[in-house]
């Protein structure tokens, strides 16, 4: 019983959250193998031929990959299912956009976002943006499977020797064609992937005060998040989003800076490691889920903690 | 050209969902129940099209019990000009929607599918990826822009740290996100006209799909619980606990 885990990179690296994905496969079956589609991504196979736990490496170099479309890449996937009883990819955009075409392509209903294996056909997963977890059993011949990163420790990048074979393009689309990417040109870590995150809420008052929690964020390697109400208050764009409809984050410190905590927010952020919050409001309702709560006024306390990092 | 807008009755977004009392399932007695907030984008960006020229028709259909009448009834007070609900009393999976979904398209033979990118229950994403794969179309998941020019589509899709522009071809699926748009509100005018538009009602077995589950919900639990920490009185004690306590800083 082989498990094939799509890697996710962008031909030239791959993207963390495959590592994630691949510990979450290991606990399914010791025999792992990876899908790398791209367009000139040997340096991509040879990347993941030396990840620990992984058996085997397929290698689909072409230049109809090169910006991995759902149409082409579940086609492809496809073609290589036969031989695998669980199909797995990060829950990100990535894996969310194709996991599912492929999933009915196979005729099958995909288990979406899991957070816990409990058999090879068991798996838990939050639902109500994490109010609830269930307990889902999937009596389809072939597994085809999300993974939230966050809820499994990353394999190590070493230690694996796969040997990588490569196969051929198979129902090439043309439906789909890549325009342009505009991917933020920040130093700091993408919100869902960040170990540590800062988010303002509405207490922050303007766009312009996010620069206290930037200046934090440079200094501890973290992501700038915020809550909905920020959001909708115009301080800045829904892609800061932490809530329900916005980004899931987990990381293993958030800091909530004038965030009261709606069950909106909460539903985003409340599986953080650590959670701090800072609100001058001794009532509010993010002090009931932070591990370390500070009742001041944050704009005092925000040039405070950035002077004594 | 007409547009098909798939909605979902779902629990409104500010409710707190607790499982029943033997953990078969969440406790659905007795709560708010809404429209979907991403079909709300999905509906919005369907009548935007039609304002704007681009559309002729918009046609809001949703598959569930008799009370998603209501919120086709809400679709049709947004803007829709018509709608349909495939009846079912049973919760289907996304695959088995996707497929009832699949055969209202394929008798409406619209030129675009707009859909939320998820519902905010069972938080799967994935019908819309599923119907595009069923009907053969293109899809653009995840839009914050969408552009119709003759027979294609320029979409912009949240991904990851950025945007991506994509051109499809359509006919073709498109998923929401939240930044496509702002939803209106319902004028009590449209709700009052709305009431007394005649909605297209069908039964799911009429349709002669396979429905049947593939998964089988074994348990309904609430997660952890979080306790409350600490009060700290000042930036120092909060840097310490992070430094030597919590140790996620150093």
């Amino acid at each position: 019983m082989s498990i094939l885990v799509i890697a996710e990179h962008d031909n030239s690296n791959l993207k963390p959250a495959t590592l994630n994905t691949i510990a979450a496969g290991s606990e399914i079956s010791p025999s792992v193998h990876l899908l790398v589609a791209g367009n000139s991504c040997q340096s991509v196979a040879d990347e993941c031929s030396a990840v620990e736990g992984v058996e085997k490496v397929l290698l689909a170099d072409d230049v109809a990959y090169e910006n991995q479309l759902a149409e082409s890449i579940a086609n492809l996937i496809k073609s290589a299912s036969s031989d695998y009883t669980h199909i797995l990819a990060p829950a990100t955009t990535f894996g969310k956009n194709i996991l599912p075409r492929l999933s009915a392509l196979l005729d099958v209903q995909q288990i979406s976002e899991i957070i816990e294996i409990i058999s090879e056909d068991t798996f838990k997963r939050p639902i109500y943006a994490g109010s609830c977890i269930a307990t889902v059993k999937s009596n389809d011949p072939i597994k085809v499977i999300t993974v939230r990163a966050t809820a499994f420790d990353p394999v190590n990048t070493s230690g694996g020797s796969a040997t990588v074979d490569s196969i051929s393009a198979e129902g090439l689309s043309d439906l789909s064609s890549f325009v342009g990417e505009e991917i933020a040109k920040t130093d700091r870590p993408e919100l869902t992937a960040a170990s540590i995150v800062i988010s303002g809420g509405r207490g922050m008052q303007s766009g312009d005060n996010f620069h206290l929690l930037e200046t934090i964020a440079d200094k501890l390697g973290a992501a700038v998040g915020a809550s909905r109400a920020a959001v909708d208050a115009g301080f800045v764009p829904n892609d800061y989003q932490v809530g329900q409809t916005g980004k899931i984050v987990a990381p293993d410190l958030y800091i909530a800076v004038g965030i009261s905590g709606a069950i909106q927010h909460l539903a985003g952020m409340k599986d953080s490691k650590v959670i701090v919050a800072i609100n001058k409001d001794e009532d509010a309702p993010i002090f009931q889920v932070a591990d370390y709560g500070l009742v001041a006024d944050l704009f005092d306390a925000l040039p405070e903690l950035s002077e004594k990092l | 050209m007409k547009i098909v807008v798939p909605i979902k009755r779902v629990v409104d977004y500010n409710v707190k969902v607790r499982p029943l009392g033997d953990q078969s399932d969440v406790d659905l007695n007795n709560v708010k129940m809404s429209m979907n907030p991403f079909c709300e984008i999905a509906i919005e960006e369907a009548v935007r099209l039609k304002e704007a020229g681009t559309a002729t028709e918009v046609i809001a259909v949703t598959v569930g019990k008799k009370d998603s009448q209501e919120q086709l009834r809400t679709a049709l007070a947004l803007g829709a000009d018509k709608a349909i609900l495939i009846e079912c009393e049973e919760l289907l999976e996304p695959l088995s929607i996707a497929k009832v979904l699949s055969k209202v398209i394929e008798e409406e033979d619209p030129k675009l599918v707009i859909l939320g990118k998820q519902a905010i229950d069972g938080d799967n994403n994935q019908t819309g990826q599923m119907l595009a794969a069923l009907l053969n179309y293109a899809q653009a998941t995840f839009a914050s822009k969408v552009i119709i020019e003759d027979d294609v589509a320029v979409v912009t899709r949240e991904i990851d740290g950025g945007l991506q522009t994509i051109k499809i071809k359509l006919p073709a699926i498109v998923t929401t996100d939240l930044r496509l748009n702002e939803p209106r509100y319902a004028s009590l005018p449209n709700i009052m006209k709305a009431k007394k538009k005649e909605l297209d009602i069908r039964p799911i077995e009429d349709l002669e799909i396979d429905v049947s589950s593939r998964t089988e919900l074994l348990s309904v639990e609430l997660p952890p619980e979080r306790q409350a920490g600490i009060k700290v009185e000042s930036v120092e004690e909060l840097l310490n606990k992070l430094k030597t306590e919590a140790k996620v800083i150093s």
